[in-house]
């Protein structure tokens, strides 16, 4: 891997981000009546956009919002400037991480389609629109109980709903931060672009068909995993395997994810997210024991997310991550981003890391490739495994992913490779996604389930039926 | 505003607001949260099974309430904090940490150790008024509607803005 291209200015990116700092300082103190700071800012984002076919849009709603006169559709349309500006700050970056990693990029699939909405979708979408413009309107120190509890209800309705979980998970840990953080008024620190990112990601999905990502494809071949990605917050969680797809027709291998996600309790955590995974995602057992996977007719996405179905997966082979990297990793092609989904946070390469030196940090280790310094985000490996950042600070080999975040890359560690009596043995972030022997790992899984036990019991005697 | 740039916190998109829950037993206390200017919750009855407790405290008065489900006022809750209740703070504080609980309901504890014998010996000492039972109808709802997450369908279909969410070893 190129290091040095990580570390190296990318052109524009400042001013790019400058101009999305600028709105984001916007909606910290409101948009009801924007002081002539705020007009500043709201003008800095419709220069930003100025080349752009947004441009007529996005200057009619800075000017009205800085006036006091803003309307929803005017909120939309500054959203999708800001998201715009993002996602050009990641596509530059993509290009760089593809420089340094020196691997190739699939051609664009068939079309994304956007799918029609229900009619009962479309009350939903409108009352979620509504609810942020308050938001937007009151500012992060304008945020008391009674705003952000708006939310529930709409939440409440879209849950059920699988094609509204993206919008409806989006908005249940969104609003769930804002509670912790009430009243805005007495909030030492805002997380300005944090907020921003999630409020006008969540003003693009009420829009018609935003949230849709059909399968343009079926696919059948050798699934290589290469770990895990978790992400949660106290009402969702998701499990990510990131992996190598390699056609049976012999066709070039492309990076693929498999996902599974599930609303929970926020009481269900460590092992008990594995638990409530499992079940419904057989390539997270494949990743325990080390094991390929044989995929007959599984549907993918543009983007290269297969909508997994267990009835069209089989257990394969054994086959060790770091095999994968060192053998199917460098040829294989990663898809092209859907658009709504560019964005720095987006970014998760997977890499494999080998020579390095390691350096503790007030922050965690970092790695030192060659001559370089690359933070890594040990913070990001899940609690319930056996990975810990002393491992990670031992080790000699990493498969990780590398993501972008607060002007820098970082190295997200999925596995490593350290060496024990002249013998290299891996350590898996997911080592315990499909169950595990270890002594640590099995008395998490047992106080997991006893919580799931106890909850489903209370369930089934005080929920009415 | 306009004061300078932005901390390496204040931009980064995946910034941790809220620190996971830590793993605690729900057999006493099956719901906490520090929620709606208060900590509240639901805790089992230790004689009738089909019976549950709705306590809450609120933040900065302290004020007290304790009933069933049913609506009945808690006897243990007359004049000062009930067993329920202590068991509630000290539930509360296994979940979040004495610091956030100590922060959200405006404590001052003396001394700089924390836990949840001084949380709640700090805020018994002021001797708080008991509250109106009126918000635990909606205390109630929240825990069912907490409940009902365990009923939703897990997808495999990504949810992309789930990027914003990582997990993470540090707890609350
Ligand atoms: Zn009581």
């Amino acid at each position: 891997m190129r290091a040095d291209l990580l570390t190296d200015v990318v052109d524009g990116l400042d001013e790019a981000l400058a101009a999305v700092d600028g709105f984001d300082e916007a909606l910290v103190d409101g948009l009801l009546r924007p002081q002539p700071a705020q007009a500043v800012g709201l003008a800095g984002l419709a220069d930003a956009v100025a080349g752009s076919p947004l441009a007529g849009r996005v200057a009619e709603a800075a000017e009205k919002t800085a006036a006091g006169a803003a309307g929803e559709d005017h909120f939309v349309a500054l959203a999708a400037a800001r998201t715009a500006l993002l996602g050009s700050v990641h596509d530059a970056l993509l290009v760089r991480v593809e420089e340094a990693v020196g691997r190739p990029r699939a051609e664009a699939g068939g079309d994304t389609a956007a799918a029609g909405g229900a009619e009962h979708a479309v009350n939903l979408h409108v009352a979620a629109r509504s609810w942020l413009c308050d938001l937007a309107r009151a500012g992060w120190r304008g945020i008391d109980h009674e705003l952000v509890s708006g939310a529930a209800a709409v939440v409440s309705a879209m849950l059920p709903e699988p094609g509204l979980r993206r919008l409806a998970t989006l908005l249940d840990g969104f609003a769930a931060e804002l509670a912790a953080s009430c009243p805005g008024a007495t909030l030492e620190h805002v997380p300005v672009r944090r907020w921003a990112d999630l409020w006008s990601r969540a003003m693009l999905l009420t829009l018609p068909g935003a949230g849709s990502a059909p399968a343009v494809a079926d696919v059948t071949g050798r699934l290589l995993p290469l770990g895990v990605d978790v992400q949660e917050h106290a009402t969702a969680v998701q499990a990510q395997v990131h992996a190598v797809f390699e056609p049976a027709d012999g066709g070039a291998s492309r990076l693929v994810r498999a996902s599974v996600s599930a609303p929970k309790p926020d009481s269900v955590v460590g092992a008990g997210l594995w638990q409530l995974l499992r079940p419904h995602l057989s390539l997270l057992a494949a990743v325990s024991e080390g094991r390929a996977m044989e995929l007959d007719a599984m549907p993918v996405t543009a983007e290269g997310d297969l909508l997994w179905d267990d009835a069209r997966a089989r257990t394969g082979e054994p086959a060790e991550v770091f095999t994968t990297a060192r053998v199917a990793l460098p040829s294989a092609a990663a898809s092209p981003t859907a658009p709504l989904d560019r964005h720095p946070a987006r970014i998760a390469v997977p890499v494999l890391l080998e020579g390095y030196g390691v350096e503790e940090g007030e922050d965690g280790p970092a790695f030192l490739v060659a001559g370089e310094r690359l933070a890594v985000d040990v913070d990001r490996v899940p609690a319930a495994g056996p990975l810990t950042p002393e491992v990670v600070a031992g080790s000699g080999a990493c498969v990780g992913l590398l993501r972008w975040d607060a002007g820098a890359f970082v190295l997200q560690p999925l596995a490593v490779e350290r060496t024990v009596r002249k013998k290299a043995v891996a350590v898996h972030a997911g080592a315990w996604a499909g169950g595990t022997s270890d002594k640590a790992g099995v008395r998490a899984e047992k106080a997991a389930t006893d919580t799931v036990t106890v909850l489903r019991e209370r369930a089934g005697r005080l929920l009415r039926k | 505003m306009g004061d300078g740039a932005l901390s390496v916190w204040e931009r980064s998109s995946t910034a941790r607001v809220v620190p996971s829950a830590r793993p605690r037993k729900l057999a006493k206390v099956p719901f906490v949260e520090l929620a709606d200017g208060r900590l509240q919750g639901v805790v089992s009855s230790g004689s009738d099974i089909g019976r549950v407790y709705v306590s809450s405290v609120e933040a900065g008065t302290y004020a007290f309430a304790c009933s069933t489900n049913n609506n009945r006022p808690c006897g243990g809750a007359r004049g000062s904090f009930c067993n329920h209740i202590r068991a509630l703070i000290g539930e509360a504080v296994l979940q979040y940490g004495a610091e956030r609980v100590v922060r959200y309901l405006k404590v001052d504890v003396p001394g700089e150790e924390a836990d949840a014998h001084t949380v709640t010996g700090a805020m018994v000492s002021t001797r708080p008024a008991q509250g109106d039972s009126s918000a635990a109808a909606q205390v109630f709802s929240r825990f069912l509607r907490h409940l009902a997450y365990l009923e939703f369908e897990p997808t495999t279909a990504p949810l992309p803005e789930m990027q914003w969410f990582p997990t993470t070893r540090a707890v609350a």
